[in-house]
């Protein structure tokens, strides 16, 4: 009960200082209340005034801050000024978009990415293992962009592209964890005395693994999420990385705000796990 | 077991399926995209493209600019009159005409989105078109069908701004989604595509009697990525493009020559200017360089204006002249010339300004060297290449050149607030072909003044005059006085260049074979500016929802 | 493997002894426009052709390699580095420090940084040579890429603090920064090393797409990042051979390093 409650605090605390570093980020970076209307040769003097007093009319960052908590409390996410809709029916439209491309990136990167790290320890073949490593290269090194009209091209579905860019981050993380461990005296050991290479992978590399491995399956999330934002923009997907680009790039504070809010949780919520998880298997190591 | 029985029933659900599956009739549906979700469905507050296209292609309106021959023709106003005073004018509408959900429609309509659209604190772009002085306009119904409107003061081309305007229902509960034109919003789908039906009581038929549009839908897909637009169009997925870049042009050429249109120089141009707000946070020196003429022509005598054509627009492009395009044929002053490239001619200019080259390092009177910054904005790659070429052009006379592209709040804060910045490379978007559109660009003490706005009094004896004839040109009817005023301001920025005006694009736009009826157009929209008469062919008379 | 080692080596010093022979190999300046050939094929006086704006592009790759090969590895070891240090001080302190420090590296990972990026272009002066400008680019880069790597490096060094080595090692005195620098960080080098390997393609693309804020490689430097993004458009379905030639360099550099750096336990 202690830890829970002493875990909600830091997690709510940190969610705070998160919003808010993020509104000072935003709010004090260059391009902060212009409107490209303003460029309009058809407004006049008048309404190019207003433009610019709807803007000014914008409080500090504390007093900001304060009123968006208060109203965030009570349910109101407040307003997206780039997309002249409410909050709410944003994220309610587009969380499922970007929750299906992360899930499927995770999934195909680690299946791929272990799968390929695994086999590149276990086969202890030099071809194999430089062929890996050639195969994670390549698909580090080529843009996003291009591997997006790649999909347009063939049709292939753009969230591919989210998985191609976690896949040789974990790749390569978990070959250096993986082979590592295949260092470890009891595993010579066990090779010594003859045991499979599959059995000695998933009993003894594995568990000693774990902890590392958890810690990348949550930096993976974050991986993921930092890749769906150029993904779902380059590609038209209606996801919240598409919505956290056009955010960022209209100075859009109070959705700025809300999206680090998510992307804070989401990220604490998942290193906090993997922590916990890892904790718990050096425990039953010891 | 008699299976015979069995394959009867078999065929007859067989039979069934494909009458659930088979379209109760063609439905046909036309498929573009476009670059952004619109910010807004209000008509009166469009200030966007893709707003525009959501207004153009729903929106019923008086009159219509004809894009193609650049005419106004008759609409929802079957004829019209200005009095001599150029202030009023009377409209006698269409009669027995609906709105989109079946409310009718008559002068009543008028007189409210009239007062709508210049009530001062809507802020619309399109009435503030209109707006020739502080004072309200007044509507006068003077019959069912029958409406007058008076502004305070003269409003030069007046009927064609009646273009922008669609009308609105006073009586309709749905307010802006009751439309008169020839689509009605079905369906939006944030972030992903709009969806408009055609208006089941759009009053348009054609000349068989048949009533238009011809096709059902339409589909406004949201999509911001150029190439796997260009893609999509080749494969089939969408039907048209509005707007292609040069060498976008050239690919679809290479593999589907009949697809692509080039409809001629268009009305926008690409310009630099030079920050001359004697404020700017900028050393006196370099302040000196700006204001001075001579300054400015060396400059655009370096650049090489037909090498930017030829390379970064494909040949797509012209020279540009002054602030009018040559496609606007009227009011263009045929006799001003493109600035010719001409090096030696560019550094006689400096050297009357007291510049000398030093070891191929240009340095002026007090031994600066000569070095600015060109600010423009990023994702544009022809814009990224003229820099590019600009920056060449200039080190050609020893100029040292710094090209930064930054994102365009960035860029915008430093043009109008801050002025941060030396010099700035942008382009002029202009759907307009009256100048008096311009009017704000070059009346000093205005905002969009871009190299010296909001000056209490003309900073020059140049801007003066040109103050001068912009608004002795807005204040009189005389199309003839007009183009004098006008020719006459853009020899002046011919001479003065406080624009250094680079090139004029021209207006390609892609079709696929399958649309009938298309006459591209150098006006924007390019493509569907007759939606109503646009047909698709019986191959692809499919269901596509 | 030592022969791929060796092979590996021998890649990453003829790469650079040609960028740093440039001046003298490359066949134009980077930055001369034969405007009269723009996407020009390959030929003997340009063998990678030219770009969008006439410039040889095998000079432009030569010069662009410079760039690359610097300043990216350079980044890429700072990156490394403050992961070490912050997962590695989190991982052997424990307790409230470690989870103050994880917590914070939670939050570094979320925050929008490209507002810290916007403001950085706005307070450096718009006449800031391209070479500076890439420097701070990628300064910038090492200083915001660590924080998914440091949390693994902490859980390993958790892990590390836990075993018999350690343990005897404390037993004889070492602490602090002396556990730390003889003891753990050695061992995190796998881990280290991944994050170094992955940051240099990483930050040489972030690189070129960082001009859309007015940082990265100016005009008219080359560099991989920005002769890269000439992929990025709908001519690449019928892209010539040579347009490849920095993707296939980035790709065969990175392997590379991967070969001549690391020492494996898989083949000891």
């Amino acid at each position: 009960m202690d830890l829970a409650v002493k875990f909600v605090s830091r997690l709510t605390l940190l969610l705070l200082l998160g919003g808010f570093l993020a509104a000072t980020l935003a709010r004090t970076s260059p391009g902060y209340g212009v409107n490209e209307e303003e460029l309009d040769t058809r407004l006049g003097a008048d309404s190019i005034q207003a433009l610019r007093a709807e803007h000014a009319k914008t409080p500090g960052i504390a007093a900001f801050y304060c009123n968006y908590i208060a109203r965030l409390v009570r349910g109101d996410l407040g307003t997206s000024i780039a997309l002249d809709e409410p909050i709410r029916n944003l994220i309610v439209e587009r969380f499922p978009e970007t929750f299906k491309s992360v899930a499927l990136a995770l999934i195909l990167g680690w299946v791929a990415g272990l799968g390929l790290a695994a086999a590149s320890v276990m086969a202890r073949s030099v071809w194999m293992d430089t062929g890996a490593n050639l195969l994670a290269a390549t698909v580090l090194c080529i843009p996003v962009a291009v591997l997006a009209l790649f999909c347009a091209m063939t049709e292939t579905p753009a969230r591919l592209v989210i998985a191609i860019a976690v896949f040789p981050k974990v790749f390569k993380y978990a070959r250096s964890i993986l082979a590592r461990s295949f260092g470890l005296p009891h595993v010579l050991m066990a090779r010594a005395k003859g045991l499979g290479s599959w059995r000695i992978f998933l009993w003894h590399i594995l568990p000693v693994a774990a902890p590392q491995l958890l810690a990348l399956l949550a930096i993976s999330l974050s991986i993921a999420m930092a890749a769906a934002i150029p993904v779902e923009s380059l590609c038209d997907i209606p996801g919240i990385g598409q919505l956290a680009w056009k955010a960022a790039l209209s100075r859009d504070l109070e959705l700025l705000v809300f999206l680090t809010t998510i992307v804070t949780f989401f990220t604490l919520l998942s290193n906090s796990s993997a922590e916990l998880l890892g904790g718990l298997r050096r425990g039953g190591n010891a | 077991m008699d299976l015979r029985r069995y394959r009867f029933y078999f065929v007859f659900l067989l039979f069934l399926a494909t009458l659930v599956c088979r379209p109760l009739h063609g439905q046909t549906q036309l498929r573009f995209c476009i670059g952004a979700q619109p910010k807004t469905f209000d008509p009166l507050l469009v200030a966007d493209e893709p707003s525009e296209a959501v207004r153009y292609l729903t929106g019923g309106v008086l009159i219509r600019l004809d894009r193609s021959s650049q005419k106004l023709v008759p609409e929802l106003a079957v004829s019209w009159t200005i009095n001599r005073a150029g202030n009023a004018i009377t409209f006698a509408l269409r009669e027995n005409v609906r709105f989109s959900d079946g409310t009718p429609f008559d002068a009543r309509d008028v007189a409210y989105t009239v007062g709508r659209l210049m009530d001062p604190k809507l802020h619309s772009p399109t009435g503030d078109a209109f707006r020739s002085s502080e004072a309200a306009v007044a509507t006068k119904i003077i019959g069912k069908y029958r409406i007058t409107i008076a502004f305070p003061a003269p409003v030069v081309g007046l009927d064609r701004r009646f273009d922008q305007v669609a009308i609105l229902s006073a009586q309709s509960s749905h307010k802006e989604m009751a439309v008169l034109g020839p689509y009605y919003m079905a369906e939006n789908k944030a972030g992903t595509y709009v969806l408009l039906k055609r208006n089941p009581n759009y009053w348009k038929h054609d000349a068989a009697g048949r009533q238009l549009p011809y096709i059902d839908s339409i589909r406004l897909d949201i999509q911001q990525n150029r190439d796997i637009e260009l893609l999509r169009l080749v494969r089939g997925d969408i039907d048209f493009i509005n707007s292609l870049t040069g060498d976008q042009f050239d690919k679809l050429k290479s593999i589907a020559p009949q697809m692509a249109f080039d409809a001629g120089v268009s009305l926008d141009s690409e310009l630099m200017w030079f920050n001359q707000v004697p404020s700017a946070p900028l050393p006196d020196f370099k302040k000196a360089w700006f204001a001075s003429t001579r300054f400015r022509r060396a400059i655009s005598s370096a650049i090489h204006r037909d090498d930017i054509v030829r390379v970064v627009f494909h040949g797509h492009a012209q020279p540009a002249v002054s602030m009018i395009s040559p496609a606007n044929k009227f009011w263009f002053n045929s006799n001003l010339q493109p600035h010719t490239y001409d090096a030696k001619a560019a550094l006689d200019w400096l050297m009357q300004d007291g510049f000398r080259l030093d070891n191929g390092v240009l340095r002026d009177s007090g031994g600066n060297k000569v070095e600015f910054s060109l600010i423009t904005n990023s994702g544009n790659k022809e814009r990224e290449l003229m820099a590019a070429m600009i920056q060449q052009d200039l080190s050609a006379i020893g100029i040292r050149l710094s090209v930064v592209t930054l994102d365009f709040p960035s860029l915008i804060e430093r043009i109008t607030r801050s002025f941060d910045y030396e010099a700035c490379l942008l382009g002029f978007v202009n759907d307009e072909l009256d100048p008096n559109a311009q009017l704000t660009v070059w009346l000093s003490s205005a905002d969009n003044h871009q190299w010296n706005p909001n000056q209490k009094s003309p900073a020059t004896a140049w801007e003066a005059e040109i103050d001068r004839l912009m608004r002795s040109q807005a204040s009189t009817l005389d199309i003839q006085k007009r183009k004098q005023a006008v020719d006459r301001v853009q020899q002046i920025v011919w001479e003065q260049e406080p624009f250094i005006y680079l090139v004029n694009k021209h207006a390609m736009s892609a079709v696929s074979p399958n649309l009938h009826n298309v006459h591209p157009a150098v006006l924007r929209p390019q493509v569907y500016w007759n939606v109503d008469e646009l047909s698709l062919s019986s191959q692809v008379a499919k269901d596509r929802q | 493997m030592k022969r791929l080692r060796l092979a590996a080596v021998l890649f990453l010093v003829l790469i650079s002894g040609l960028a740093f022979s440039a001046n003298f190999v490359a066949p134009a300046s980077y930055a001369r426009q034969f405007r009269d050939i723009p996407d020009a094929p390959a030929s003997r006086q340009h063998p990678l052709g030219t770009d969008d704006l006439g410039r040889d592009r095998f000079s432009r790759v030569l010069y662009g390699t410079r760039i690359s090969l610097l300043l990216a590895p350079a980044a890429a070891l700072l990156s490394t580095i403050l992961a070490a240090l912050v997962g590695g001080i989190a991982g052997l302190a424990g307790g409230w420090i470690g989870t103050a420090v994880m917590s914070a590296t939670d939050l570094f990972l979320s925050l929008p940084w490209l507002f810290l990026l916007l403001t950085v272009r706005a307070f450096l002066p718009l006449n800031t040579s391209p070479l500076l400008s890439v420097a701070i680019t990628f300064a910038l880069l090492g200083c915001l890429g660590w924080a998914g790597a440091a949390r693994i490096v902490c859980a390993d060094a958790r892990t590390l603090c836990d075993s018999e080595f350690i343990l005897s090692a404390r037993a004889s005195g070492s602490h602090g920064v002396h556990l730390l620098r003889r003891h753990i960080l050695p061992n995190l080098s796998p881990i280290l090393f991944a994050q170094f390997w992955i940051s240099i393609p990483v930050f040489i693309l972030a690189e070129a797409n960082l001009a859309i804020l007015g940082l990265g490689v100016a005009e008219p430097l080359p560099s991989w990042g920005n002769l890269i993004r000439e992929l990025e458009g709908y001519t690449v379905t019928s892209a010539p051979p040579w347009l490849f030639v920095p993707l296939i360099l980035l790709i065969l550099t990175v392997s590379c390093f991967q070969l001549a750096l690391r020492k494996d336990e898989l083949w000891t």
